[in-house]
Order: C-alpha cells, then structure tokens, then sequence
C-alpha cells in the first residue's frame, strides 16, 4: 500500500455560538465525525453543498483550525496537539490552497514577498532565482517579482496562490475551492496546472468543491460531504456512473448533460440543507431523501462497502442499484 | 505597458504621491516643516537674536501702565523681535521659540508612543481575539468613561515637583491617548484578519509577531499614519490646555500654553494684547499645519476620494 500522506480518523469540529449567557450556549457541528485518507499520487475530490463542512475540514487537515475531537495525522505523524511552531515541520508536507485569490494575497506585499514569505517561516531566505523558479513552475516569469497582486488578472493570482503553496515543496496540496472564483474559461487553464503540477512534481492533492464537473475532470477518488458528514466514498469513475447513496444521486442528477438533446430523470430535492446546530437525528439526509424510512430517524447509517466494490462505500441503508449496463 | 510602470510603486508611496499634489496638504506640510525647523534650532535661533528667556528686562516697561513694555507692538525692537513679557521684561522671541520646541516635543513623543502602543495593542487584540480580546475592549471602555481632563488637572497638582513635568505630560497623555487608536484599529484589523491571506501566511507556518507587523500592519498603515498625523494637533493643543490650567509645563520653561494663559489679564485690559498675539500665532500655525497635513494624508488614503490618474 503506498504511503499515507493525510489521515483523518473521526474529525469534528464544532464551533460554539456565544449568545446572551442566559440562553443555552449553541454549538454548529461544522464537521461531525470525517474519516478520510489520502494517499501518495490521488488526488480526492471532496464535494458538497454550502455548509457542508467542507472547508472546515480542508482547515482542520492543514490544521489551521484545532479539532475539537478525532485525530490528524500528516505524513505519519499524529499532529492533533502540535500547535504554533511545531507544526512548521508538517507545514512543509501539507499546503493549501485558497478559494478567493483576491483575498488570498496581502495587496501591500509584492509577489516577491509574498512567495518569501513561506521560506522565512521555516527560517530560510530565499535567492531571486529561487523565487523565479517558483513563478515558471505556475506559468509566471521573472517580470512579475515586482508587481503587485492588483495587477494581476483572477487566473494569475490563482496562480500566485498556487506558487506560494509549492514555495515549501509539499506531498500534497488541499486547494479550497482552487476554482471556484474564477472564469469558467480560465478554471480550466488552473485545473491544468494543477494537474500538470501532479505529473511534474509527484504531488497529491484534496481539491475541495461544489462542483461536479470540476472534481470530476481531476480527482481520481471521490467523498461527497453533507452536513459535515461524508456520505458516500470511492473511486471517481464509480462514484459517478454508479452513485449508491441518494443524496449522490440527487446531485449528479443536477449537472447539465454536455450532449443536446440527451434528457435525465431529475432528482429534484426540496427543502434546505438542515441547521448544523441541529443536525436530524440518524440519517443527516433522511429529512430531504426520498427513500427515507423508520430505520433511518433512529440509527445513524455508516460508510460500508456497497456492490461489492472495495473501495467504494456509502452511508446509506438503502443504496441505490448499480444502473443497467448502457449500450 | 504605462500602466505597470506606476503600478510597480506599493499603495502607501502612491498615496504619499497624491499627499504632494494636494494644494493644503503642501501648505500644512511646509508649516509643518518650517516650525519643526524653528523648533530644533530654538537655542540658536534664541542666541542669534542675542537674548535668552530668563533675563529680566525691568528697564523696558512702563510701571505707570502696571508694568507693561514700553513702545508699541508689546515693545517690539531690534534686540526684541517679538517684544518682552509685560511685568518681568523677558525676551517674547525667545520664549515663543522655545515654547514651541516644548510644545512640539511633548505633541510628537505623545504621538509617538500612543500610536505604537494603540497600533500594536489594536491589531494584536483583533488577531489573538479571545480573552486578551475581551480584557483589551474593556480596560478601553474604562479610559474611554474616565474623565481624564480632571485626572490630569488632579495628578498635576499631586505628583511631586521631584517628576520632571515634560514628563509627567507625556505620561499622562499617552496613558489616556491611545485608547482611541487602539479601538479604531482593532475595529479595521478585525475585518482584516477574516480575509484569506492572513491564513495563508499561518499555513505556511508564520508566527503571530510575523502576521501582526508583516502582514496586517501594511494594510493599516493608512488609517495608522492618518490618526497620527491628526492627533498631533490635538496633543499640541492639550498640552497648551493643561499649561493653560496651571498644571503643564512649570516656570521658567517656556510654554505656549502658560503664556497664552498669563496674558488673558493683559488683552482683558488691554493693556499689552501683543503678548497674546505672538505665543498664539505660533500656536495656531502649528496646529494648522499639522491638522492640514493630517487632512491631506486621511485624503490620499481615502478610496473614495481617490481620483483616477
């Protein structure tokens, strides 16, 4: 089995509301117990709605925030606990990648300071050439030290993004929604970096997003998230032709067919995503899933194998059929 | 490519840029300049007009008036530029030089300090959050209730004259100035710290220290240097105040605000009204210059006064 390079075991993070201290103190179960794993050379595709947690956890693997129970190990080493200045050494496995490339880069610092930045926190001064390598690796070149991050258009600071979080040479790179503010014409261009990046450097990557077209074109494994649980895991290609759990169905069902003319049943889900403060009892999904029963109110499904698939597992008492072969 | 040519020059030059070409702001700027000059070079400027602020010139006043200087202009002469002081004779050049320099001193050190300590204090506040936080907000909230004008009066007259006063001014001051620039700056730091390059930089492992003067400081500088340059005015103003009241700077230094204060009685009965005039154009101009230099940098820091160029 190759090398686990991030492992999550049981992760929540729950954030406390403080209200007035004569109302009970509210917590939002932002991400309710998540195991997952990521191995050398996958890139996993972590997809859910709005509030589904997602970016929590992404935060919680790059421990930017603490978990408030389960374990974090990156590169075989437990970091649950490590915190400030003895987490550098993970920093150098584990980098991120952010949603909003605007917000992302301080607009006071050059390029040049900001791809600085993650060398003199591990106590090293980089060389200009250093910096200028940096920039090629994402398709930038020795004239854009000096600029500032406003002269850039959305897919260049992306781009910068991505520079500042290969400054450090990581295994792996969790990009929170690394798309998801840009263009449609230029997402493509940044998902082809990132996957020319894999070829090029050996990297791992947890691409964080809510759309399935995006996951699709790059992840070779699959976790679908909601209410800050995964429901539904496995390889891509699975995962997609053959969705097990209803919830899966549903969004897929949503994605626009690229073929004229080519129609699908549509699962149409009402209501809203429930409130992480009280998230349903049992099944997250069964208050929105058109297959709930009993069973699904009073016990909470878990992840197993469905169809006979290894790798492929669902948290779901009824997990839909594989579909019929299509000709 | 022109537009990348300018946009090489950071955000805080291109403002300093748009400080020069503001009309006031140049006027503020050059009074700033000339009376910060004046001010350093009061002991020469005082020994060139071969005079000094302590002597007695009781020969130059006329005791039939009670002791007012003789001549007009408040005996306004070669060897005393600006006049003498009614009832003891002294040089008014020299005093208003002087007193400028004293003002000045305290007005910029005052500045100084609460504008590191608020700045440092606020952003530290916004980005540790939680109980410091909340211990910060609160002990604000006490020097915001605090009368202060009546403290400073009080410990003027308690402390023992053994506490250089200049000092004690300067203590006094900053203890309850920045108190304001701490709150604002938190205020604008909190909004900063949600943004994702401060996780960036955490994620590549920076310290608190690098996140607070590196990477938020930079985008404070603006808000930091307006209130700066604006509480300066303010601080040249409370100092003449408390020197006003009796509890600033004590006899013999020279004060602005003292003199101000020791001449009411003369314009009152208009016996000598030039000895208010000289201490309070000096005082004047300087809080103009400095309140218009602040006007013209909180102008350039502005977005929506930013004309396009």
């Amino acid at each position: 089995m190759t090398e686990e390079l991030l492992r999550l075991d049981e992760v929540r993070k729950h954030f406390g509301l403080s209200g007035a201290p004569w109302r009970a103190a509210q917590t939002v179960k932002a991400v309710d117990g998540v195991s997952l794993v990521v191995r050398k050379g996958e890139t996993v595709g972590l997809v859910g709605e709005s509030g589904s947690g997602k970016s929590t956890l992404a935060r919680v693997a790059t421990r930017l925030l603490d978990p408030t129970s389960g374990r974090v190990q990156i590169g075989g080493k437990d970091v649950t606990k490590l915190r400030g200045r003895r987490l550098r050494p993970t920093r150098r496995t584990v980098q991120m990648v952010f949603q909003d490339p605007q917000a992302s880069l301080n607009p006071r610092q050059s390029v040049g300071t900001i791809l600085s930045t993650p060398f003199r926190a591990q106590g090293t001064r980089p060389t200009r050439a250093q910096l200028i390598e940096l920039l090629e690796k994402v398709g930038l070149s020795a004239e854009h030290l000096e600029r500032y991050p406003h002269e850039f258009s959305g897919g260049q600071r992306q781009r910068i993004g991505i520079a500042r979080a290969l400054a450090v040479s990581p295994e792996l790179l969790i990009c929170d929604e690394p798309v998801s503010a840009l263009d449609v014409s230029v997402q493509a261009q940044v998902l082809n970096l990132l996957a020319d990046l894999r070829d090029e450097l050996g990297l791992s990557y947890v691409v964080v997003a809510h759309d399935l077209a995006v996951v699709r074109q790059v992840a070779s494994r699959v976790a679908v998230m909601y209410l800050g649980t995964i429901v539904e895991e496995g390889p891509a290609d699975q995962v997609y032709a053959a969705p097990a759990h209803p919830y899966t169905k549903a969004l897929l069902s949503a994605v626009p067919m690229p073929e004229p003319g080519v129609t699908r049943d549509r699962i149409v889900l009402t209501g809203d995503v429930p409130t992480p403060i009280s998230p349903p009892s049992g099944c997250p999904f069964r208050t929105r899933c058109y297959k709930a029963e009993d069973i699904c109110a009073t016990d909470r499904p878990v992840l197993e194998i469905i169809n006979g698939q290894t790798e492929h597992r669902a948290a779901c008492y009824f997990p839909e059929p594989p579909p019929p072969e299509r000709k | 490519m022109s537009s990348s040519v300018a946009g090489v020059v950071s955000p805080t030059r291109q403002a300093l840029r748009r400080v020069r070409r503001d009309r006031s702001a140049r006027f503020g700027l050059v009074l700033v300049v000339v009376l910060i000059v004046v001010a350093a070079a009061s002991p020469l400027l005082v020994k060139l007009s071969g005079q000094d602020a302590f002597t007695y010139h009781i020969d130059l006043l006329d005791p039939v008036r009670g002791n007012a200087p003789r001549g007009s202009f408040g005996g306004v002469s070669a060897e005393h530029w600006f006049g003498v002081e009614p009832l003891t004779g002294r040089d008014l050049f020299s005093i208003v030089v002087l007193g400028l320099r004293t003002s000045l001193v305290i007005a910029i050190v005052v500045t100084l300090v609460t504008t590191v300590i608020g700045t440092l204090l606020g952003i530290t506040a916004a980005y540790v959050g939680g109980w410091f936080d909340a211990v910060l907000s609160r002990f604000l909230d006490f020097l915001f209730g605090f009368p202060q004008l009546v403290f400073m009066i009080a410990l003027g007259i308690i402390v023992p004259t053994s506490v250089p006063r200049p000092l004690l001014l300067i203590g006094v001051l900053s203890f309850f100035g920045w108190a304001g620039l701490a709150r604002l700056i938190r205020a604008q730091a909190r909004s900063l710290v949600t943004r994702e390059f401060v996780e960036a930089a955490r994620s590549v492992g920076s310290s608190g220290w690098w996140v607070i003067t590196r990477e938020l400081l930079p985008n404070l500088l603006g808000p930091v240097l307006v209130i700066a340059t604006l509480a300066i005015p303010g601080y040249i103003g409370a100092e003449a105040a408390l020197s006003f009241l009796g509890v600033g700077v004590p006899p013999p230094t020279p004060s602005l605000g003292r003199s101000i204060s020791d001449s009411i009685v003369w314009v009152y009965t208009g016996t000598d009204p030039w000895f208010m005039v000289f201490p309070g154009i000096a005082l004047f101009t300087a809080v103009l210059g400095f309140t218009l230099l602040g006007d013209g940098v909180r102008d350039a820091f502005d977005v929506r006064l930013r004309r396009t160029h």
